[in-house]
């Protein structure tokens, strides 16, 4: 027992990059935590509804491929990434019109390691990133461990809006300040589960060529439309000026992490490297076994099935939102992907609302995370990806319940002091 | 002193005990973090134990295969409020720490604040007032009359609740309207307590049958000035002194405060008591816990410590005295 009373419980807390100091415990991660359990109806995570995969046939395939090539399957791989694989990742991505070289294809461990190389050999602190507002929760968490400044560019019904692109890179040139790339969900939005369509995305592109900015085309969620073939990605009309982040998370499972970015070669020789100190190599085994699973497995019927699944999901949230929220709500009527963002009535904040919602037994991502400044409590996103309809149908009857009894509140407190005497 | 042999009977004796841990409130994190301590550091004194959560498998758990003696370490609503201890009684299942109707009285903040000033403590001077209040005499009136009756800068917390979740400080008039929403998330009813300035000390009481004992008491030093969730859970943000740098004078009023609020509210076994000492050297009462946070940032661990106890000991003690209070 030490004779000193003063107990920091952390002796090198003052020895922790500046890049740490905003990671810390938070009411918002506490009820994350209740939120997991299954009491509560969880609209929160985007996790994939794995339970529709082919489970006994993935099974079969990852047990036939250690008694097979286990002394490949369990070894140490190349940095870029399995050849075979990379192949297969050439064949998914002409499904969006891209044509692309297997050599060009780096494989990571999920989309989300992608983006964070991505960062790493483009940001110093200080730079500039520019993002759509809002933007994806992980991304900015990404850009933000790297001291990235994010400046958000405003969306509306159709994604990212041109003319506020142009004005925000003019701005900050004026401004002196160096941009280092648009980082952007085109297709199905997380959160804002929006889509840009196909003349804006010239738009897009055309001012990124004549900026001479870099674009991070995050794209997770483009084969899961509910109508009509996927959108052409904007990497298939710029091979030079977009890196493309693709992901097995969503088509196959999550819990594979395999990823991957197609990028130009300089760019390309650098995420290798990257990728080689951050992890050596992304796992041999999940890598193998998405590749056996896309040479052996009808993985295109499979997407059709997920799509059917979460068709299904979004129309019962859509139904049931209509059916009981309160007036002076909306929110977005996505045409795929997982999520469904929904603005509050005036006055109201998402992530005060939160622990009421909790008590409720319901929960969701407060509108907050999406924004580097941590604004947009006007916001919440919920997910429809995980729940079946029956329980996303109660989920969003709690919810418009929580909502009713915030506005109460809101009514009840809104107008003091200011319209009080003194 | 226990010698091995008779430590090694004693948790032998003991057989198989449980300790709840997790449960449905905004405090089930810390709790799964408390339950974990425990458990282990009851299997490091010998004790065959483990943790489960209170959820719809316990009761047939219990049942079906009931432990000695159940450890509650469910914090906030659901562990503190007495219904999880209530359920045990139903189910005959001794238990660690207090009696049902002692933690309602001890969880509700308002009643334990009256409950220990008739018992000669001062508390922090407040007032307790229900959502419906504000809604049907009108919020600007109401908070009005607060503010000029307790002036600023003020507190707002849950009537009932821990981890200072949805409480916290007011400093002007205009912050009070997002305060009193914050913490009617939370809870419908809140208490608003007169801002109680001074050192913030944490002060444990033991009682393993020779009566209650206070542990040293604990300072509490927040890097920002403020012991708000982030503080208490993010090691390194909060400093703690214990014993707390006290007088020996202040050291004793506290320590007797504790004794006091843990009698004055009927507790049993453990409990841990909040308090502010003023720059004059009066002691003010905040709350008491009866089912204390045990984690690695936790008080009631470093006050065990700081009076040289082992952990494990004392949890394994208690669990002994609760097995034999069956018969």
């Amino acid at each position: 027992m030490s004779n000193d009373p003063r107990q920091r419980l952390d002796r090198y807390v003052d020895q922790y990059a500046a890049r740490a100091r905003t990671m810390v415990a938070s009411e918002i991660r506490a009820l994350f935590a209740v939120a997991a359990r299954p009491e509560i109806v969880s609209l929160a995570g985007g996790m994939p509804y794995i339970t529709a995969l082919p489970l006994d046939a993935v099974g079969e395939l990852a047990g036939q491929l250690v008694t097979d090539c286990g002394a490949v399957a369990l070894q140490y791989g190349s940095g870029q990434g399995d050849p075979g694989l990379r192949e297969s990742i050439c064949e998914v991505m002409a499904l969006e019109g891209i044509r692309a070289h297997p050599d060009e294809v780096v494989v990571t461990v999920g989309s989300q390691q992608a983006l964070d190389l991505m960062t790493r050999i483009f940001i110093d602190p200080g730079d500039v990133v520019l993002a759509e507002a809002p933007s994806y929760v992980g991304a900015l968490a990404t850009f933000a461990s790297y001291q990235a400044s994010v400046v958000h560019v405003p969306m509306d019904d159709d994604g990212i809006i041109p003319e506020a692109l142009e004005e925000t890179i003019a701005r900050l040139a004026a401004a002196g300040k160096r941009i280092k790339f648009l980082y952007s969900v085109p297709t199905f939005h997380n959160p804002a589960a929006v889509t840009l369509p196909a003349q804006r995305r010239a738009r897009v592109l055309d001012i990124c060529r004549r900026s001479d900015l870099l674009l991070i085309e995050d794209n997770p969620y483009g084969l899961l439309g509910f109508d009509g073939e996927p959108q052409r990605a904007l990497r298939a009309d710029s091979a030079d000026g977009v890196v493309y982040l693709g992901s097995f998370s969503k088509t196959i499972a999550s819990g594979l992490r395999v990823g991957w970015a197609l990028a130009p070669h300089g760019i390309r020789d650098k995420l290798v490297l990257a990728a080689e100190s951050a992890v050596l190599c992304t796992s041999s085994l999940a890598q193998l076994m998405v590749r056996e699973y896309l040479a052996t497995q009808p993985w295109q019927d499979q997407i059709k099935v997920f799509c059917e699944l979460y068709a299904e999901r979004r129309d019962a949230m859509l139904s049931a939102l209509e059916a009981s929220m309160p007036t002076g709500c909306r929110w977005t009527r996505p045409g795929g992907g997982f999520y469904v963002w929904l603005k509050l009535p005036d006055g109201l904040n998402s992530k005060v609302m939160l622990p009421r919602a909790i008590s409720a037994r319901v929960a969701y991502v407060p509108g907050t995370g999406f924004y580097a400044d941590g604004s947009g409590s006007e916001y919440l996103r919920l997910s429809f990806c995980y729940p079946e309809p029956a329980r996303i149908k109660e989920g969003v009857r709690r919810l418009a319940g929580v909502v009713e009894a915030e506005i109460e509140l809101r009514d009840t407190f809104g107008s003091w002091p200011a319209d009080t005497p003194a | 002193m226990i010698s091995d042999h008779m430590a090694d009977s004693r948790a032998a004796e003991l057989g198989h005990i449980l300790i709840l841990a997790g449960g449905l409130s905004p405090e089930r994190e810390v709790s799964l973090r408390s339950g974990d301590r425990i458990r282990d550091a009851l299997r490091g004194a010998g004790v065959d134990a483990d943790a489960v959560d209170a959820d719809a498998a316990l009761i047939p758990l219990l049942t079906s295969d009931p432990p000695t003696a159940v450890f509650p370490a469910i914090h906030g609503k659901d562990g503190e409020d007495g219904a999880i201890r209530e359920v045990l009684g139903l189910l005959g299942i001794p238990y660690v720490g207090s009696a049902a109707h002692a933690c309602r009285l001890a969880f509700d903040k308002p009643v334990a604040k009256a409950l220990v000033a008739a018992a000669g403590l001062t508390t922090p001077e407040s007032v307790t007032l229900p959502r419906e209040t504000f809604h049907d005499l009108g919020a600007g009136a109401v908070l009005e009359r607060i503010v000029a009756k307790l002036g600023l800068p003020l507190f707002v917390k849950p009537a009932r609740g821990g981890s200072a979740l949805g409480a916290g400080p007011v400093r002007t008039a205009d912050e009070l309207p997002a305060a009193m929403i914050s913490c009617f998330a939370y809870g419908d009813t809140a208490l608003v307590e007169r801002f109680a300035q001074g050192t913030e000390v944490a002060v444990g009481v033991i009682d393993l049958g020779d009566g209650p004992q206070p542990l040293p008491a604990v300072e509490i030093v927040p890097a920002s000035g403020w012991f708000d969730y982030a503080a208490r859970y993010t090691a390194g943000r909060t400093e703690y002194y214990a014993p707390a740098r006290l007088s020996d004078q202040s050291a004793r009023a506290v320590a007797a405060a504790a004794v006091t609020a843990h009698t004055a509210l009927g507790l049993r076994d453990l409990s841990r008591s909040d308090l502010i000492v003023d720059p004059s050297g009066e002691v003010f009462f905040l709350e008491a816990n009866v089912a204390p946070g045990m984690t690695d940032t936790s008080t009631l661990p470093m006050a065990l410590e700081a009076a040289g106890r082992d952990f494990g000991v004392l949890c394994r003690d208690l669990l002994f005295l609760a097995a034999n209070r069956k018969s």
